[in-house]
């Protein structure tokens, strides 16, 4: 038994201070945005949310350029473009996808120039990768600690919001007649979101961070009919893909082909997808009650 | 009886509902003194883009009273269900709920859209999406008391969706569906329940027995419904009067008051013919000299059924 679990996990593996660090900060943040992703797909946003990801990158390489933290990088282009997005974005769906399209090509545009300034002049080559693919054991305590903060925020911010995102992810109009501010509710969820996919751009990387927030979400909605405990399914399913990939990343660093590791953001981001695929057996779909209904009607 | 409120959001047994409602209503006609009037729409007039939708609209809608909003597809029955909600701007004139000027977010109104998208993938029971109907507007989550749980089981029950109320609401039937959403917009106790075609994309069946259900939810809980279709026939049996709305504007009163070639030819502007038949009733344009051709800019939703 403990030769089997040594097998799995290395000798060291809790004791290593950034191992330690990354199944915090990881942990937290995967939690953030599965609980964060789950409105994100019932609301349909999934592009917005790929797009604030993505506008991270910007933010992220003009901290480097600026030599500060990139977490602050990455948290304050996302509220700026969750801001814009909102302010130009008309409240039917095309209108917010164009709204979206425009922000993302305009963020990605200032991403190509800064992340080219971070290579020619700072001399900062590891810059390009670490915002793009993430630093999940490169995390400061500090730095933890920041993730923390907003984590909590953002989780607040859902959790107060909880039944009028809800009833406005069912139908704006019977959310105001309801008296539901929606505008006011969508903005302060965009907010949220960006806040969630700017700490998983800084753990698992700019361009990878929807993965954890639409997967987890995705494979939860298979699993429960109950809005609430698909929530805490889709927070749970994020931390095991993450704390899963932080060992797997651990392990293999005595892997071929370079005997150097490979990068967490890989693994994590394809046990989400996996944990997916899993969910999608016919199997899995009878625990959510999907098909119950046509037992009580057949019997 | 004095505290009506927390009587009537404590018990939703049919029943009871029905004697305590009655008192609600004298208590609401007191108050505002209008002799009753649910609903007064004064003059509502609305331009989209440049174009009149709806000119110089007025009817009212008294309590308890079971009132027909027919008109072809594109009349304006939508437009001016959103301006009584008040999730639409009219260009001239008022709308009063319960005799004053409407509150801005009118809760006194429950209302069941026209198209909501209710998708099998979303994680959200019927009982849940009638939860919203109560407390939806609240920070923070529900807390599974028992005293919400007994009055969603009620609700659920009063509109015969006991059954399902553990599913999802995207795997239910359209029938099903409209049940779940009409126990949304009532679980609030509203005294006006507006609805946009809830009849639309049924199966005969469940048609009937929708109307039947808002028919009983009118009549036992003294709630006024005003709900809009584009087919008057089946709710002649339940309709206590209509608004019959064509060409942007409105004539109201009984089935019988409105609904004559006189009456409708001057508000289509153009030769119509009211023909009853078995107790139905069609609508036809034209003089009789040529093809005969159903009222409404869409053949396939005009007030003519299909076998004609």
């Amino acid at each position: 038994m403990t030769h089997l679990l040594r097998m799995i996990v290395e000798p060291g593996f809790f004791g290593n201070a950034p191992v330690r660090v990354a199944l915090l900060a990881g942990g937290v943040v995967a939690l953030v945005s599965g609980v964060v992703g789950m409105f994100t797909v019932l609301r349909g946003q999934a592009f917005a949310g790929h797009a604030l990801a993505d506008i991270g990158a910007t933010g992220g390489s003009g901290a480097f350029l600026a030599g500060i933290n990139p977490l602050w990088g990455f948290v304050g282009i996302g509220v700026v473009a969750a801001g814009i997005m909102e302010m130009i974005g008309i409240r039917r769906p095309r209108g917010r996808d164009v709204a979206t399209g425009i922000v993302l090509g305009a963020g990605l545009g200032l991403a190509a120039l800064f992340l080219y300034w971070d290579a020619t002049f700072s001399n900062t080559t590891g810059a390009t990768i670490s915002v793009l693919f993430g630093s999940m054991f490169v995390i400061s305590g500090s730095t933890a600690g920041v993730i923390v903060v907003f984590s909590l925020l953002a989780l607040t911010v859902v959790g107060l919001l909880y039944r009028p995102l809800l009833l406005s992810s069912v139908s704006t109009d019977m959310a105001t007649v309801r008296g539901v501010p929606v505008r006011i509710t969508g903005l302060l969820y965009l907010l949220a979101m960006a806040v969630a996919v700017s700490l998983a751009a800084l753990t698992i990387g700019a361009i990878l961070s929807t993965a954890l927030l639409v997967g987890p979400a995705a494979t939860a909605l298979r699993l429960t009919s109950k809005t609430g405990l698909a929530v805490l399914w889709s927070g749970l399913i994020g931390i095991a893909a993450t704390w899963l990939g932080i060992l797997l990343a651990y392990d293999s660093f005595y892997w071929p082909p370079a005997q150097h590791g490979w990068p967490v953001s890989f693994f994590v981001v394809t046990l989400v997808f996996v944990f997916y695929l899993l969910a999608q057996l016919p199997a899995v779909g009878r625990l959510s009650g999907a098909r119950a209904r046509r037992a009580r009607n057949g019997g | 009886m004095t505290d009506l409120d927390e009587e009537a959001a404590t018990s939703l047994d049919a029943g009871t509902v029905a004697s305590l409602s009655g008192a609600a209503m004298t208590a609401g006609q007191h108050l505002t003194g209008t002799g009753g009037d649910a609903l007064t729409v004064d003059g509502i007039s609305v331009r989209l883009a440049g174009r009149e939708v709806l000119r110089d609209i007025h009817f009212t809608v008294r309590a308890g009273e079971f009132v027909g909003l027919i008109g072809s597809n594109g009349a304006g029955k939508t437009t001016l269900l959103r301006v009584i909600l008040g999730l639409q701007q009219p260009s001239a004139g008022v709308v009063r709920i319960d005799g004053a000027d409407r509150p801005r977010h009118a809760p006194a109104v429950g209302y069941v859209p026209q198209k909501v998208l209710l998708d099998p993938d979303m994680p959200l029971r019927a009982r849940d999406l009638v939860g919203l109907g109560l407390d939806g507007n609240r920070l923070g989550i529900p807390l599974p008391t028992r005293r919400r749980r007994q009055l969603i089981d009620e609700m659920l029950r009063a509109v015969g969706a006991g059954l399902f109320g553990d599913e999802r609401v995207g795997n239910l039937s359209g029938g099903e569906q409209q049940r779940v959403l009409i126990a949304h917009a009532l679980i609030s106790r509203p005294r006006l329940l507006l609805l946009d075609e809830p009849l639309a994309n049924l199966d005969i069946r469940s048609e009937q027995e929708i109307v039947e259900l808002l028919a009983r939810v009118a009549r036992e809980q003294q709630i006024s419904v005003l709900l809009s279709a584009h087919e008057m026939n089946p709710l002649l049996p339940v309709m206590d009067r209509i608004v019959y709305l064509a060409a942007g504007r409105a004539a109201s009163g009984t089935t019988d008051e409105v609904v004559r070639t006189e009456v409708l030819s001057k508000l289509y502007g153009q030769h119509v013919d009211v023909i009853h038949v078995h107790g139905r009733i069609l609508v036809v344009a034209g003089r009789g000299d040529g093809p005969a051709e159903p009222v409404g800019e869409d053949g396939a939703h005009c007030a003519v059924p299909d076998w004609l």
